[in-house]
């Protein structure tokens, strides 16, 4: 299978402190990857620099072939290509869940207004808010703005989708609805890239589970090898901690 | 008896009443227009991040020391002296001999522009820095996301701010009468020139003040509303029912 992307030598720095260091990395395509790790392992920092929310210090970020870090590679059109999907949603606050969903197709894609609107309402439905249209995102529950995101993001037709910690800042009783349209998503073949803390789902969608700690990659490999027969020792400690 | 006074000045002077308050209106709304659109040009400028390149980054520097400049002189400098600086400085510096109420115009808008630039920045400041991310994470630029994003939530949070700032221009274009503007203030002091019945007079002229700048808090109060939306949305189609089942084929 094609590699999307390919991260080599990834190093980021805030200040004096390394928060990653040299990750070599790839998600192929069709892929579902969970990155796993406690808190301030650098995993929602790496999804955040694959789009480059955060410039990494180092290394070299391949999509499709092509260094996106690059002076004359335009960040723009590369960040249509992944859809990101934030923990605390993030919903345009001018917008109603529609046109949430279609000002990106339209000012970024230049997409006709029918069309964005025709592929919004595929997506709405796909998360089971296309009779919410008309609603503004201070009307809606966590869970449904969540789902929203996730629409809006594939509205813009991704090759990738990353999510950074999707259900964390939800309420329990809506975690389900928000994972339950990600365990679809799974499911149809989309490229998925899903930082999270929700150990159950990673072990069921996933491809390729990454564990992370203190900045480095400590361990990859299928969901099997790493919840059921961990190598490294720091991985058996993170899910002793997490899983009992 | 004063009462009687007020009658007969109003049915004697209306007419130079009234043109003295339509002038006022005139000045303070294009100087909060103009400078509303000064300030939000300056507001989106001094927040625009810091750039990459070395050549950008020093003259995004040199526009912000400008723009720093023109804030702090006209924020710290009474618009009443402003006026006679710039209406007799411009004669004895460039020869231009301005028309008072351009001269007017202008002097309430490069006010209200250093005004409404803090406001403006503030505005944008106080947008909480996931609307900005969301907006770059599908791609838009700086320009994309603040008109499409950024900029209609700040204009709905500075409104109020905004409307204050059109009422101090109501009112404080009375400073203008030291370049014979004929607003209100202006009008008001020749008709009491004239009859001598200066509470009379300016009762009339403080009571036209007072309806201009409560009309703009009403309207303003009006777009308010307007610009947050029904409170309440309609649901589309059956109530609630989550289907999932059609993602492969679509």
């Amino acid at each position: 299978m094609d590699k999307v992307i390919d991260i080599q030598h990834l190093s980021k720095s805030f200040g004096a402190r390394e928060v990653l260091k040299d990750i070599d990395f790839s998600v192929k395509k069709g892929e579902v990857v969970s990155i796993i790790g406690s808190s301030g392992s650098g995993k929602s920092t790496l999804l955040r620099c694959i789009n480059l929310l955060e410039k990494p210090s180092g290394g070299q970020i391949i999509y499709n072939g092509e260094n996106i870090l690059d002076d004359k590679h335009d960040i723009h059109a590369y960040r249509t290509k992944l859809g990101m999907v934030f923990q605390q949603f993030n919903l345009f606050n001018n917008h109603n869940v529609l046109s949430n969903c279609v000002v990106g197709q339209i000012k970024v894609l230049k997409r006709s207004k029918e069309e964005a609107e025709k592929i919004a309402m595929k997506y709405l439905k796909v998360v089971g808010m296309d009779q919410y249209v008309n609603a503004n995102a201070k009307q809606l529950s966590g869970g449904q703005k969540q789902r929203v995101a996730i629409a809006r993001a594939l509205s813009m037709e991704p090759d990738v989708m990353l999510f950074d910690e999707p259900t964390s800042a939800l309420d329990p009783e809506m975690v389900g609805e928000v994972l339950k349209v990600m365990k679809e998503l799974a499911e149809s073949g989309l490229t998925m890239l899903i930082v999270t803390h929700e150990m159950e789902f990673a072990k069921e969608v996933s491809d390729r589970v990454v564990f992370m700690d203190k900045g480095v990659i400590a361990e990859e490999g299928s969901p099997e090898q790493i919840f059921n027969n961990p190598i490294q020792e720091r991985t058996r400690e993170f899910l002793k901690r997490t899983l009992k | 008896m004063s009462f009687e006074w007020i009658v007969s000045i109003v049915s004697d002077n209306w007419p130079m009443f009234l043109r003295g308050a339509g002038i006022t209106l005139l000045i303070s709304i294009i100087g909060t227009i103009v400078g509303s659109v000064i300030g939000l040009l300056a507001g989106v400028i001094r927040t625009i991040p810091v750039p990459e390149r070395a050549a950008k980054r020093i003259i995004l520097k040199v526009v912000n020391i400008i723009l720093s400049v023109y804030i702090e002189f006209f924020r710290g400098t009474p618009m009443i002296v402003q006026a006679m600086v710039i209406y007799y400085g411009s004669m004895l510096a460039f020869n231009i001999d301005m028309n008072a109420l351009v001269a007017a115009v202008f002097i309430v808008s490069i006010n209200t522009g250093a005004y409404m630039a803090e406001i403006v920045r503030g505005g944008v400041i106080s947008i909480e820095k996931g609307q900005f991310e969301a907006a770059q994470a599908i791609g838009m630029n700086h320009i994309q996301t603040m008109l499409h994003v950024v900029l209609p939530q700040v204009i709905r949070n500075i409104l109020p701010a905004t409307g204050n700032q059109f009422i101090i221009n109501i009112k404080d274009t009375s400073v203008l009468n030291v370049i014979s503007v004929s607003e209100l203030f202006f009008q008001t002091k020749s008709i009491a020139g004239n009859n001598f019945r200066y509470f009379e007079s300016f009762f009339v002229a403080c009571v036209l003040y007072f309806v201009m700048t409560y009309t703009v808090t009403l309207i303003l109060r009006y777009f308010e509303r307007k610009l947050d939306g029904p409170e309440n949305y309609s649901m589309i189609g059956q109530p609630a029912q989550v289907t999932l089942t059609n993602t492969k084929e679509s």
